[in-house]
């Protein structure tokens, strides 16, 4: 028992794990105590339950956001690292794109939204051009200031030998702008979750294939309100999931090397 | 190499070499030296006199407004051609975190071209030769930074160079760290029969290392004086405890007051 309490595993894991129970038990217990309806503020065995009642459908539904999720982030991965190789290559090109860049990343996508899904036929692609949108900008900003950021003592030395320019982005600028590049991957995983659950939000799209806000608006309408939180706690979780694989990832290839990823010595 | 032409040129010639930067500073004016085969030639002097100007002239890392440097007696472009190398160590190790130790060492092995095989011994042994075979395996960040730069030393002693250019390589070191840096180095240099050009600030460092020492004053930079020290090599400890050492550096120390007098404001 003891060794267990030593593990530094132990902590990370058990503390915020008895957090999440206390705060459970609170509201389990003032729901009652104040004997709060269901159709105002549920209580965590009551959403529990509609979980149970709805799991086929609500798995799916999850399944149906998780598609739209992983291809927005797989073409913001994919475009912004692109664009960013772009901006590093030239001065010209960054500062003449750079502004249309920025503006998207302060248009609320929910006002753009609408305009999108309007334009896009297909739903699916407009959900995920929805996505995309919001979860490429850190994915742009943080290769671009990576790819940027080259020590310059190495730079020169690679000047030095004559490197050619290929030499030096392969052994020098990408390894160099991956710690940059993983952290905007983190932050990208969560936007881009958030961007598919905005974009079905304001498609409404049901039917088949119909996302988790749109089981959110459904049981809204219907006023099942553990539904809705048991839909809401399942893109919580989603996102969790997807921050824990982005930080594994980091840990896997920058752990041995940069002090982002380092654990304390002792 | 048997030539006897090229025997007789030196290894370095700086011809009336002057550079003006473009803010119209004459970092340096007019300058001359020869440097010969074997020799290990100190730059000290106060700031602004031009040392590690006049070393990046030599290493051919920035063009002089006017004059010419002579490699060998020809032009820089025939260094590569021949098989006269020279190789530079900064004041910062600069090696790539990303990357363990051996690849480092290697990094300039990978530029030339060379076989898998053969770099992986050349690497091996160069390792040796600074004392940190044991190391080949570990990341940079491993290591103390007397370690870091006996790396970077020997990543420029894994090309075989011939001339060997040094810019305040141990400056930020301990002194006892240093000091046996500078007897390795003292070692190395001379089992291998290196030309060096060598940039310091400390006195005791530059009568140690050096067969000469050309003391340089500033505005414009220029050579002021030059001091031959005339000791056998390889010089060790007892040299270092020596008097004729401690009487070297009096006068050195002499020296380099009146060269600080006659660069103006300090």
């Amino acid at each position: 028992m003891r060794r267990l309490i030593d593990h530094p595993w132990f902590w990370r894991i058990a503390a915020p794990v008895l957090v999440g129970a206390l705060i459970l038990c609170v509201w389990e217990w003032a729901c009652r105590f104040w004997r709060v309806p269901a159709y105002l503020f549920p209580r965590p065995t009551q959403i529990w339950r509609a979980f149970i009642v709805g799991w086929p459908v609500l798995l799916a539904a999850l399944g149906s956001t998780l598609r739209v999720t992983l291809a927005a982030f797989a073409a913001a991965v994919v475009l912004g690292t692109l664009i960013a190789f772009l901006f590093v290559q030239s001065r010209v090109i960054e500062l003449s794109l750079l502004p249309y860049v920025v503006l998207l990343q302060v248009t609320p996508i929910v006002a753009v939204a609408p305009l999108i899904i309007i334009l896009v036929k297909d739903t699916q692609a407009s959900l995920i051009l929805c996505a995309t949108v919001i979860a490429i900008f850190p994915i742009i900003s943080n290769t671009t200031i990576g790819l940027r950021s080259v020590d310059p003592g190495l730079a020169a030395y690679f000047r030095m030998n004559k490197a050619g320019r290929w030499t030096t982005l392969w052994r020098l600028r990408i390894p160099g702008a991956l710690p940059f590049f993983l952290a905007g991957l983190r932050i990208s995983s969560g936007l881009a979750l958030v961007g598919a659950v905005v974009a079905e939000f304001v498609a409404g799209a049901g039917g088949r294939g119909a996302g988790l806000a749109y089981e959110i608006l459904q049981a809204s309408y219907q006023l099942n309100i553990p539904r809705m939180f048991a839909a809401l706690g399942m893109i919580t979780a989603t996102g969790l999931v997807l921050f824990s694989l982005m930080s594994a990832l980091q840990q896997a290839l920058l752990g041995h090397w940069h002090e982002s990823a380092m654990r304390e010595e002792r | 190499m048997n030539a006897p032409v090229q025997a007789a040129s030196p290894v370095i010639e700086v011809r009336s070499a002057e550079k003006v930067f473009a803010n119209g500073v004459r970092g340096l004016g007019r300058i001359k030296l020869r440097i010969e085969p074997g020799e290990f030639v100190t730059l000290i002097g106060p700031s602004g006199c031009g040392k590690s100007t006049l070393l990046k002239l030599i290493a051919n890392q920035i063009d002089p407004t006017s004059g010419t440097v002579l490699w060998w007696g020809g032009d820089f472009s025939a260094v590569g051609a021949t098989d006269r190398r020279l190789a530079f160590v900064f004041q910062d190790p600069t090696l790539m975190p990303w990357a363990k130790v051996d690849a480092n060492v290697r990094l300039p092995l990978d530029f030339a071209g060379v076989g898998r095989a053969e770099a992986a011994a050349r690497v091996a042994a160069a390792l040796d030769q600074v004392g940190l075979g044991e190391a080949a395996r570990r990341y940079p960040r491993q290591l103390s930074g007397g370690m870091r730069m006996r790396i970077s030393i020997a990543r420029a002693l894994v090309t075989e160079p011939d001339l060997l250019l040094m810019d305040e390589p141990f400056g930020a070191l301990d002194e006892f760290t240093r000091d046996k840096l500078d007897e390795d180095l003292a070692r190395l240099s001379w089992q291998r029969g290196l030309t060096n050009v060598f940039v310091t600030h400390s006195i005791y460092e530059a009568v140690f290392l050096s067969t000469r020492i050309v003391i340089m004053a500033a505005n414009p930079g220029r050579v002021f004086d030059e001091f031959v020290v005339d000791a056998p090599c390889p010089r060790d400890e007892a040299f270092r405890n020596s008097d004729e050492f401690a009487a070297m550096c009096r006068s050195l120390s002499v020296l380099l007051a009146d060269a600080s007098r006659a660069s103006g404001a300090v």
